[in-house]
């Protein structure tokens, strides 16, 4: 009995060992992170509004789109002046600083206007309006920009690095880097400043923390500025990546980032950056091992899986009944 | 000098009437307690005077000015603090953080400051640290500040909802039945930690149902029955008031 068993061990275990040391598997991991870390940053802004709003903001895959379109604007905009050939990481750079600061107008415009007026409405009411948003946002792009696509400025090479067959672009490295970078500064800012204290207060108990002299209408006006400029960043990221715009990106990007926190557990911060790294890896993997036209599929029957045995998510705490 | 004066003060939810023209005042580095049946709105009486609901009619001043219907924040910068029946602290974080947390509210520095992390920001970083160990001291917590405040014993919950508030530097704290669940032990530490809060020049409104405590520690204190007031007075006076007895204990047959 025992060969027959070690011998079909073997045979599926062989193949699959050696996927993993093919360059294959190292080159889908990197693909994988570049998605995924787009995916967390989105995840971050739905995760940290849920967490202090209990709401989830169906238009925020909208701002991530605005993003992508403020950085083509801003980066043509730089081409025609001459500022690209100039110097591109300071063109690069202003792209970015702009998007976000522009992004972050719309994040808290959208508050003001949409969510704020809502705020001790029944719970549906607010996401009927979310819901709202985001198809005014995307029918006001497309109206102002077109409906066909945009392209990208060529301005950035698409060259990279080659190590052992497996090869790596500098934008992916890039987005990559920006991602972990942007994750721990909000990782800092949370932990250790007292803008991110009070906003971890009001996360637990929005009465409570209004008594011990906390702003609540500025906390949440802040957490919508961070997830926005997080969002903006993603934005313009993917546009230089995949090179392509258009006024619907927002929704399927958002629905990824929704999932990704959801599996993260939403309202956690740690999770939805997990949750997004850990789809994007997910699809990326699928994608070369199973088959590419399921990639969406399987996030989502990985998410299932998940719900099904931590309803709270990766990372979520179990719901309390608040007295 | 008067620190607080209610006056007419109603709250009707719906038909109900919480509580219906009440009036008293709070003497500057008082102690007064609200006592009551249960239901008599005594905590609608402290959710109006800190800003989370707002009364349907009557007037709130505090230090001769007109609060009446002020945001919570708002109350807290001007001196009002209150701890709840139940524990609202803010679990997940660590018995320091609730307290640094309340100061935030006295300090200057913005965001921008705490992103460039100057040297004025440092320096009042750090004197928040020390005032919020000195807090915990006077509450006996300072051996915790790194517990998470969710797993510390109940009684010293109590104590730290009392840290927090006293961080927001007031002149009044509202105190919602502290002694509420606590042992004879704990109930006198507590006594004393009330007492202490006036030495500090704080004056206390407390909620209390422990006639021990009420009877031992006040100077005035207001009977609220179905949401009026039925009686005001100095322990002696209240301790011989026919009314109170019949709002306790029933009509005599």
């Amino acid at each position: 009995m025992l060969p027959i068993y070690t011998y079909l061990i073997f045979s599926v275990l062989k193949p699959l060992l050696f996927l993993l040391k093919s360059s294959v598997f190292v080159q889908q991991v990197i693909n994988g992170l570049t998605v995924g870390g787009v995916y967390a940053l989105i995840a971050l802004g739905y995760t940290m509004v849920y967490g202090i709003l209990e709401l989830i903001n169906f238009a925020h895959g909208e701002i991530y789109m605005l993003g992508a379109y403020l950085g083509i604007i801003f980066l043509g905009f730089f081409t025609a002046i001459g500022l690209t050939s100039f110097s591109l990481p300071l063109s690069l750079f202003l792209a970015f600083i702009l998007s976000i600061i522009f992004c972050s107008s719309y994040g808290y415009t959208m508050e003001k206007i949409a969510y704020k007026p809502l705020r001790n409405a029944p719970r549906l009411s607010p996401l009927i309006s979310a819901i709202g948003v985001s198809i005014f946002l995307q029918n006001y792009v497309m109206l102002t920009q077109g409906a066909t696509d945009k392209v990208f400025p060529h301005i950035v090479e698409n060259a990279g690095l080659e190590i052992g067959g497996v090869s790596v672009t500098y934008i992916q490295l890039f987005i990559i880097t920006v991602s972990v970078l942007m994750m721990l500064s909000l990782h800092i800012f949370i932990t250790r400043t007292r803008m991110g204290k009070a906003m971890r207060a009001v996360a637990q108990d929005k009465t409570m923390a209004s008594l011990v002299g906390i702003n609540i209408d500025t906390v949440i006006s802040v957490t919508f500025v961070i997830g926005s400029g997080l969002a903006a960043v993603a934005g313009l990221m993917v546009a230089s990546y995949y090179g392509l715009v258009n006024y619907s990106i927002g929704y399927i990007a958002g629905i990824k980032a929704f999932t990704a926190a959801v599996l993260g557990g939403i309202g956690s911060i740690p999770g939805a950056m997990f949750g997004g790294i850990f789809l994007g890896l997910i699809e990326s993997l699928s994608a070369a091992y199973i088959s590419p036209e399921y990639k969406d599929a399987y996030a989502f029957i990985i998410l299932i899986i998940i719900l099904l045995i931590k309803p709270s998510g990766l990372f979520g705490k179990s719901q309390e009944e608040k007295v | 000098m008067y620190l607080l004066e209610v006056r007419d003060l109603t709250k009707h939810f719906g038909g109900i009437r919480a509580i219906e023209e009440v009036r008293f005042r709070a003497r500057e580095g008082s102690i007064t307690s609200v006592i009551g049946p249960n239901g008599a709105g005594k905590t609608t009486l402290f959710n109006c005077l800190t800003g989370i609901t707002r009364p349907t009619k009557g007037v709130v001043s505090f230090l001769n000015n007109e609060i009446t219907g002020i945001k919570p924040d708002k109350a807290v910068k001007l001196g009002i603090s209150r701890t709840f029946q139940n524990i609202r602290l803010f679990r997940e974080m660590s018995v320091l953080e609730n307290v640094m947390v309340s100061q935030h509210c006295r300090t200057r520095s913005g965001l921008l400051s705490a992103i460039i992390k100057n040297k004025a920001f440092k320096n009042e970083e750090q004197a928040i640290r020390e005032k919020a160990l000195e807090y915990l001291e006077l509450v006996g917590l300072e051996n915790y500040s790194d517990t998470v405040s969710g797993n510390l014993p109940y009684g010293s919950q109590k104590r730290l909802e009392i840290a927090r508030a006293v961080a927001t530097e007031p002149r009044l704290i509202l105190l919602d039945e502290p002694t509420a669940g606590m042992n004879p032990q704990e109930t006198a530490e507590m006594m004393g930690l009330i007492r202490k809060l006036r030495e500090l020049g704080k004056t206390v409104i407390l909620i209390e149902h422990d006639m021990k405590v009420v009877m031992g520690i006040s100077e005035n204190i207001v009977v609220l029955d179905h949401g009026v007031k039925i009686a005001e007075g100095t322990p002696e006076e209240i301790k011989r008031n026919p009314l109170v007895i019949e709002a306790y204990l029933g009509k005599e047959h």
